[in-house]
């Protein structure tokens, strides 16, 4: 292959466990970096986007940066992934799906325990809630999903080889699991 | 002697006695036909459909559908194998599934029987519906967000403890499995952890209190061998039940 | 009310029979406005069903509620008719007169005001029902004169008595009508005639005539009365489907109003071939206001030995039948379903087989038929075999009845000769400009004009009866979009693809209606209908999907003006998810809104 495959990745609603899990391919780290380069990505604090073949989204999408930034990357890259149990249903902070956003916020900063200053923030600058926690293919098409949470390295790496390889996705028996 | 009758399960012939379900002589054959709400030891129910195959070309239910002779079976189609995907992903959507936070997870049916259909994600649009967690039984908690509506309590509550605390309300989408109290809480009906109800929840639904993640990742039910081989989690012993 | 008076004045049954369960539950929400917890609990007593199961029977059926429901409670049927004409106009007027939200109760206890599945009444609509009992030819005078008497809380005994007058619309007849036009009462010698021959040659008769099953499946009459009467059994039943719950169907009603005689004079019959001693109509809720009359007919027929006991004199031949009422759930029209609901419980199809002609009712083996197919059984007795395959076709024999409504100029009941063509139907009914025909029902088939020269048969277009006319003015997306909210209210929740697949389905169709749906919602709506159609439990929801199917199919250019030209769409609408943020937050600038 001659050029470098171009990826881009970014963590919305979820914990960065799923970033530290592309990070855990260990040594092929090395080969990956020589089969990809990346774009916008927490790995090296790119912050705008440009055109892309892959671009990795972790979790899902609880506000309205996140959507922004979700749309962002449907827009500039080819083929969008899913990874981890967050962005592919919404994971554990859609558990707050179950309560209103204001039950939400004021058992965080009103009755949370420890709150000294209670006060619902509204500064214009922090991006809105959605009122509820949604996977990332409620809001854009997705192409592929890597659930676990988080997913292991070694499901990263099939996976990865497999789409720039051109073959069919398929995974060892292990390498499947929602948790 | 009458001459065996079988029929077809993909290239395996099966050997089958009368009365046979396509389940019932799979499973003595030890063939594996998909299932959620089927349980050897109750009457066939024929809901959660994930037994779904093709037989003599007519999608039917293996647990429900008596064996004929010669008929030909297609259990592992990719058009079988697609439509028993979109039923685990309809089941999916329609609770509160959070694996991560699951105690049940690693020796769950519902999240076997998915990695068996490669199961990626639910697909569908979730309905996160809002439901309860009832923790007022000293030995049981019920969490309804994972119910998958299999009845296989009711069914164990009503005819093997005799005590019928477990029924269905509602219809549609709005059904639900209900608790046959006065309060509508577990905590006040004859529920003991020693009742089959409690040992049949293919899921994390009904769980027994004071353990849990006993199990560590990799040892677990379905950590290393696909529900194929590992049976239905009902079938093992409930102390290995439990993530 | 006082929970004091309620206790005594409910009449709990006596120990036992726990098939009378949803026959209480009717009369206990008719006379309470609900079902108190304390009725609960003494039915779970004397019964000896769980409560938990009795509230589960409750919230199962649309009609019976565990909260008190207005004194006046009015649901509006909301069939697609209804739509087209204009109830959705009338029920925003009356609930703005009379203060009240759908759905819910005004605060004062007066009134509730919601919508309810196809009433039945299609030809005369719109249409609702007060307290059970149905109101026609809604227009805002009739509106404005309801929400007056309801402020005055007249009692609905002296409500206008025009209100409750039903027309028979009875537009077309053919043989099998016309064969009756003259007996209308009970006569002695029509049943001496029907009981005359042996049941071997009942059987071999209605065999020759080819009569099949009216209700819409078309199954032999003959051969499934012959193995009812097979299967050894101490008892066998004889059950009437009189749930007449396909939207757009209304001729079970005309028929159970003027040919009730006729109707019981095939039951008989019935009973006599196969040896039953015990039969029931199973009549949907909707229809409440025929009980009474049928009530008196059952009586008048026992009053003059034509049921009960010994009946038209023959020793030992007893048959007597009882009316139990439906409670609001089209699943309950399916046959094994119904049985259940007979049986108290909640309306859940059964596996088949064993089929109900030898597990029914009680386990025991039972006839199900429709209304039409025992007056037409009765007929062909009186009148023979040739008579009936006189009309129809080789493999239709006989005659059909339409239920004719949407846009057209004489609505009603048409009787057919099978084998006629849905262009010599809409000539006769007045209809012009015509787009498409919706045939037997939310579950059937939609005809586009293309195809008008195709005829009402078995081997052709296969109905019920249910005959709904869309001239070019109508979006058929309409149609779509109120029968796939009617499945979705109907679904049993018995099995996985139909509860659910049936709410995505909705969500989905409503989606496309308000305009925000891509291209890959097609396929989504696609991808759904296979999944229902392949691995539903039951008929409903296997069929459910039909009229997303048959309008992609005939008419796509319906969905292809709704797209939107993306491919893909949010699946909600991602601004009014903001919404709640900017209430708690009070952000409401440019900057707390998202595009679109
Ligand atoms: C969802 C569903 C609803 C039905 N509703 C009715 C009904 O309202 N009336 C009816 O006669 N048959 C209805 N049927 C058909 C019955 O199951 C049954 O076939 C019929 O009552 C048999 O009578 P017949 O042979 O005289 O037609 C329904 C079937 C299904 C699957
Ligand atoms: S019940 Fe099974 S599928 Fe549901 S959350 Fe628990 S582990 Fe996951
Ligand atoms: S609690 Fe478990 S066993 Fe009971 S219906 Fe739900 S999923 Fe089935
Ligand atoms: S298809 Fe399934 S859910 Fe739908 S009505 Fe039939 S049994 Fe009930």
């Amino acid at each position: 292959m001659a050029d470098k495959i171009k990826v881009a990745t970014a963590s919305l609603c979820g914990c960065f466990g799923c970033h530290m899990s592309i990070l855990d391919i260990d040594e092929k780290l090395f080969d990956l970096v020589e089969l990809v380069e990346f774009d916008r990505s927490p790995i090296n604090d790119i912050k705008t986007i440009g055109k892309c073949d892959i671009g990795i989204i972790e979790g899902g999408v609880a506000n309205s940066e996140n959507v922004e930034v979700l749309r962002e990357f449907r827009e500039h890259c080819d083929i969008l992934i899913a990874l981890g149990a967050c962005a592919v249903n919404g994971g554990i902070p859609a558990m707050r799906n179950q309560n209103t956003l204001q039950e939400c916020l004021e058992t965080a900063y009103i009755h949370g325990i420890g709150v000294d200053q209670p006060c619902i923030p509204n500064d214009p600058e922090i991006p809105l809630l959605l009122d509820k926690v949604h996977p990332i293919h409620e809001i854009v098409k997705v192409d592929h999903f890597l659930p676990g949470c988080p997913p292991s390295g070694a499901t990263i790496w099939t996976f990865l080889t497999e789409l720039i390889e051109n073959k069919p996705i398929s995974f060892p028996y292990e390498q499947i699991h929602y948790d | 002697m009458p001459e065996q009758q079988t029929f077809k399960l993909d290239s395996k012939t099966i050997p089958f006695r009368d009365g046979d379900t396509i389940m019932d002589a799979a499973l003595r054959a030890g063939e594996y036909i998909p299932h959620l709400c089927h349980n050897p030891e109750f009457t066939p129910h024929g809901s959660c459909r994930v037994c779904v195959v093709s037989a003599n070309g007519r999608h039917v239910s293996a647990c429900t559908q008596q064996a004929m002779n010669d008929m030909e079976v297609d259990n592992r189609s990719d058009a079988i194998m697609d439509k028993r995907r979109n039923l685990l992903q309809m089941l999916f959507v329609e609770g509160n599934h959070v694996c991560p936070g699951c105690e049940k997870s690693g020796a769950c049916q519902l999240q076997a029987v998915a990695y068996y259909t490669n199961m990626l994600s639910p697909h569908y649009t979730h309905f996160f519906p809002k439901r309860s967690v009832d923790a007022s039984h000293a030995d049981i908690a019920i969490d309804f967000n994972r119910c998958i509506l299999c009845e296989l309590c009711v069914r164990a509550s009503r005819d093997v403890d005799r005590k019928n605390i477990f029924s269905i309300s509602g219809r549609g989408i709005k059904a639900r499995l209900v608790i046959n109290s006065d309060t509508g809480k577990l905590g006040d009906s004859d529920l003991t952890a020693t009742d089959k109800a409690v040992h049949v929840c293919p899921v994390g639904a009904i769980l027994p209190k004071h353990r849990g993640y006993d199990k560590p990742i990799g040892e677990r039910l379905y950590d290393r061998q696909p529900v194929s081989q590992v049976g239905d989690v009902a079938a093992h012993d409930e102390d290995d039940n439990h993530g | 009310m006082d929970p004091g008076k309620i206790t005594s004045s409910i009449q709990l049954p006596g120990p036992g029979d726990s098939t009378l369960l949803l026959q209480h539950l009717v009369r206990i929400q008719a006379e309470f406005n609900y079902i108190p917890d304390k009725a609960v609990a003494d039915l779970s007593s004397s019964l000896g069903i769980p409560a938990a199961e009795i509230r589960g029977v409750i919230d199962f059926y649309s009609f019976l509620h565990l909260t008190p429901r207005g004194k006046y409670d009015i649901l509006f049927s909301d069939s697609i008719t209804d739509h087209m004409l204009g109830s959705r106009e009338l029920i925003t007027d009356l609930t703005e007169k009379l203060g009240v939200t759908v759905g819910e109760v005004r605060g004062d206890g007066r009134v509730s005001v919601d919508t309810t599945s196809c009433t039945g009444m299609c030809e005369q609509g719109p249409a609702l029902l007060v307290n059970r009992l149905a109101i026609n030819h809604l227009d805002q005078q009739r509106i404005e004169q309801i929400a007056r008497l309801i402020e005055e809380d007249v009692d609905l005994a002296d409500w206008p008595k025009e209100f409750f007058q039903i027309d028979d619309s009875i537009q077309r007849q053919d043989i099998l009508l016309s064969s009756m036009a003259s007996a209308t009462g009970a006569s002695p010698d029509t049943l001496t005639t029907l009981l005359s021959p042996e049941p071997d040659n009942v059987l071999d008769i209605l065999q020759d005539a080819g009569l099949r099953g009216r209700g819409g499946a078309g199954f032999m009459t003959a051969i499934k009365w012959r193995s009812c009467r097979d299967t050894a059994a101490e008892q066998r039943y004889v059950v009437c489907n009189a749930d007449e719950g396909e939207p757009g169907t209304f001729k079970d009603r005309v028929l159970l109003q003027r040919y009730a005689h006729q109707l019981i004079e095939g039951m008989t019959l019935c009973a006599h071939t196969i040896n039953a001693s015990k039969g029931y109509i199973y009549l949907r809720g909707e229809y409440l206001y025929l009980l009474e009359h049928l009530q008196a007919v059952l009586q008048e027929r026992r009053d003059l030995g034509l049921l009960a006991n010994n009946i038209s004199g023959k020793a030992g031949f007893d048959f007597d039948i009882d009316i139990h009422l439906g409670a609001g759930a089209y699943i309950c029209g399916e046959e094994s379903a119904l049985i259940e609901s007979l049986e108290g419980k909640r309306g859940i199809p059964r596996k088949r087989p064993p089929f109900p002609v030898t597990h029914g009712y009680k386990n025991q083996p039972t006839v199900v038929n429709n209304v039409e197919t025992f007056i037409a059984a009765s007929q062909i007795i009186l009148h023979g075999a040739e008579w009936f395959k006189g009309a129809g076709t080789e493999q239709s024999s006989g005659t059909k009845l339409l239920s004719i409504s949407g846009d057209c100029e004489r609505p009603g009941i048409y009787e057919y000769a099978f084998g006629t063509s849905i262009r010599q139907v809409l000539g006769d009914c007045g209809a012009h400009d015509t787009l498409a025909v919706q045939i037997a029902g939310a579950a059937g088939v939609t005809i586009p004009s293309e195809q008008f020269d195709r005829s009402i048969a078995f081997e052709d277009i296969s109905t019920g009866g249910s005959f709904i006319i869309f001239n070019s003015d109508r979006n058929l997306l309409d149609m779509v979009q109120n029968f796939t909210h009617f499945f979705a209210h109907e679904s049993c929740g018995f099995c996985t693809p139909c509860r659910v697949g049936s709410s995505l389905l909705k969500d989905l169709i409503d989606k496309l209606h308000a305009g925000h749906a891509g291209h890959y919602d097609i396929n989504e709506l696609n991808r759904i209908t296979i999944i229902m159609r392949d691995t539903s439990f039951c008929g409903l929801g296997a069929t459910a999907p039909n009229p997303v199917i048959q309008t992609l199919t005939n008419f796509p250019e319906i969905y292809e003006r709704q797209v939107q030209h993306t491919d893909y769409e949010p699946a909600f609408d991602l601004d009014a998810a903001l919404e709640e943020a900017r209430q708690v937050t009070h952000c409401f600038g440019p900057e707390a809104h998202i595009k679109s």
